[in-house]
């Protein structure tokens, strides 16, 4: 590079200080990556133990029939030893925990010759597309409904955003999923002699995925909406956004680049409980709607008392979550320059 | 020259002096009125517990009809028909009655849970906040490991495990348990940043300067001044826990028949859905509108309570 004689430029050093400031803040950027990576593992560990213990403190064996007529004991010998509960639980234990690690959660105690795993590929695709469709509804929405009402504030507009805020996030997504079943199905089927109406339940039709999609959104677009609102609000009244309006920018400069970017920083923060929110959701919802995913399994499984099928949806569960926590973090990280990392 | 030296009398200070004092909770009191959200929800509220106390009085004397009847001439019939207001459900049972006397397992657990759950948290709160250092870490990474654990799934986990036979009440025992479980974590962090915000106030140090014992100071300092956010979050507690249990009943794993709950009427209600849309609609709004009543007094609290807020 030539070397240019004369007077340094004003600020020229500057930049390279930034430089190494940035430097210095994505190095450590690593370390704290790379520490919130490693601690996910105790999580999941006592996440396992937890449920491991509660599973093994159940009265009676899963065996059990409620009532009617019992297995004979020479059965009941066997399935323990199928199912290596005839060992101790600390061995078991062990054993199961290296089994994880291999990914083998064990079979299923009430889908014969089925294991786990294959039960959750299974579900895997009902659950993951309600869940992409809904979370592709939240953001737009929540966020949408949240900067309207904050730049409307006090007004008409702000109100009914409020108040159906308030009222969705009131009213549990399995009451709103009979609700819209009772109205869009029932009632509509009534009311236009079959010609329009949507599925109660089921899977195949883009029909069946619209109101499963709206019950599991509707909780977090309120959420998210309310946490917009006001942080809008709080953004609006800072002095940069009154220099903004000062110097005679239009509206619409303003809101997007002044007000938003700004704005939409704590919204951030809330994706992760949404996408946690999301996971506990999809249990609900596909009872409500019978579709044959995850969080079905997962209520089967808690009513017959499938163990090891409890056990690796739980671990599951709190894997995705405990993954999703991490990406919002790191995420915020890159999002908000004010951050220190700890 | 001598200059003329003003002579200043020593003026009374005209201290502003209210007529009468107010107090914190009188004033929050007073602008608790003044929400109108929150007085209709307060008024729901106490309807509601009318009910739920004066339902088995009205089936004893003959003025409702029993839940557990079963009306086999009119079986999922739509509300108005054969003196059934509400209508019936699929085994012919009065859907009014089971409403009313349903509102006594939602009650149960939205209050009686809170009580579980205020003294556990305030105890582990105060004592991480004010003498943090061990007791502090644990808690927080355990609470860290909570995050990771949704709480309607560990709920499921612990009454899939732990059952109860007998009466509702007895089979509520469990229900209880596991949502202070997961509920009382919440609390806890709350009254440790409440406690360490407040710590290092200039009324404290002064307290503490002067020799207060430390139960003392938190007894009469720190419990008093951050009292509110407490109170605010036991009563955004209540319409959860209502909530868990509503979802335990309709997934099948709560309260048994022939105890009414409103979960388990949603539930019974859609396996008729077509014959009769009422009787999951009435539940349903129930389980709703009370939910909603909770949490505009929970709503209406945190504006009254918040000292920030006063005129």
């Amino acid at each position: 590079m030539a070397v240019v004689a004369g007077r340094p430029k004003r600020g020229a050093l500057l930049p390279k200080r930034v430089a190494a400031v940035t430097d210095s803040r994505l190095g450590s950027l690593g370390v704290y990556v790379v520490r919130r990576i490693l601690w996910m593992i105790p999580i999941v560990f006592f996440v396992i133990v937890i449920t491991f213990v509660l599973m093994h403190s159940a009265a009676g064996s899963p065996w059990d029939k409620a009532g009617g007529r019992q297995l004979s004991q020479v059965v009941v010998d066997n399935l323990n030893k199928k199912y290596g509960l005839d060992r101790p639980v600390f061995e078991q234990f062990l054993l199961y925990i290296w089994n994880v690690l291999h990914f083998d959660f064990g079979l299923s105690y009430q889908y014969q010759g089925k294991s786990v795993l294959e039960l959750i590929a299974g579900g895997w695709p009902y659950t993951a597309t309600i869940g992409v469709l809904a979370f592709l509804l939240i953001v737009p929405i929540g966020v949408g409904l949240g900067v309207l009402a904050a730049l409307r504030q006090n007004t008409r507009v702000d109100y009914a955003t409020m108040g159906f805020a308030t009222f969705a996030a009131s009213f549990p997504n399995f009451v709103i999923g009979a609700l819209m079943i009772v109205f869009f199905s029932v009632l509509t089927y009534g009311w236009t002699g079959g010609n329009f109406f949507l599925p109660a339940g089921g899977w195949g039709m883009d029909d069946h995925l619209i109101m499963p999609a709206i019950t599991l959104a509707l909780l977090p677009i309120a959420y998210t909406a309310r946490l917009t609102r006001a942080s809008t609000l709080e953004t609006l009244r800072q002095d940069y956004i009154r220099t903004a309006w000062a110097k005679g920018l239009p509206e619409r400069l303003v809101v997007v680049r002044h007000v938003l970017k700004n704005s939409l920083i704590p919204v951030v923060t809330t994706l992760g409980p949404t996408f946690a929110f999301l996971v506990t959701g999809s249990v609900i919802v596909e009872t409500v709607f019978s579709i044959p995913g995850i969080g079905r399994a997962f209520v089967v499984a808690v009513t017959s008392r499938d163990y090891p099928m409890i056990l690796g949806t739980t671990v599951l569960f709190s894997i995705v979550i405990a993954i999703a926590n991490l990406v919002v973090d790191i995420l915020y990280v890159f999002i908000d320059p004010r951050v220190r990392l700890t | 020259m001598a200059l003329p030296v003003a002579v200043v009398e020593a003026a009374p200070i005209d201290w502003e002096v209210p007529e009468e004092q107010i107090g914190l909770w009188q004033d929050a009191w007073i602008r608790f009125r003044r929400n109108r959200l929150a007085v209709l929800g307060a008024a729901v509220v106490l309807f509601l517990i009318a009910v739920a106390v004066l339902s088995p009085l009205l089936v004893h004397f003959g003025l409702l009809a029993s839940p557990l009847t079963q009306h086999v001439e009119s079986i999922e019939t739509p509300p108005g028909v054969n003196g059934h207001p509400f209508g019936t459900d699929i085994l012919g049972r009065d859907t009014l009655a089971r409403l009313m006397v349903g509102s006594q397992v939602s009650l149960t657990v939205g209050l009686l849970v809170q009580g579980i759950i205020f003294p556990i948290g305030l105890a582990i709160g105060l004592t991480a906040g004010y003498f943090g250092g061990r007791i502090d870490n644990l808690l927080m990474r355990f609470t860290d490991i909570w995050y990771a654990f949704p709480d309607l799934l560990f709920v499921l986990v612990v009454v899939s495990v732990w059952q109860l036979k007998g009466p509702w009440y007895l089979q509520l025992i469990p229900i209880f348990g596991a949502i202070a479980l997961v509920n009382w974590v919440g609390l806890a962090r709350l009254v440790r940043g409440q406690v360490l915000s407040i710590k290092e106030k200039e009324y404290i140090e002064a307290a503490r300067s002067s020799g207060t014992p430390p139960l003392k100071l938190i007894l009469k300092h720190l419990l008093p001044n951050s009292i509110g956010p407490i109170i605010v979050t036991l009563t955004f507690g209540i319409p959860n826990a209502i909530f868990l249990e509503a979802v335990l009943s309709f997934l099948g794993v709560g309260i048994q028949p022939p105890q009414p709950t409103w979960g388990q009427m949603v539930a019974d209600g859609a396996e008729a859905i077509y014959a009769n849309p009422s009787g999951v609609v009435f539940p349903a709004l129930a389980i709703g509108f009370t939910l909603l009543a909770f949490s505009f007094i929970g709503d209406g609290l945190r504006d009254a309570l918040d000292p920030r807020m006063r005129r």
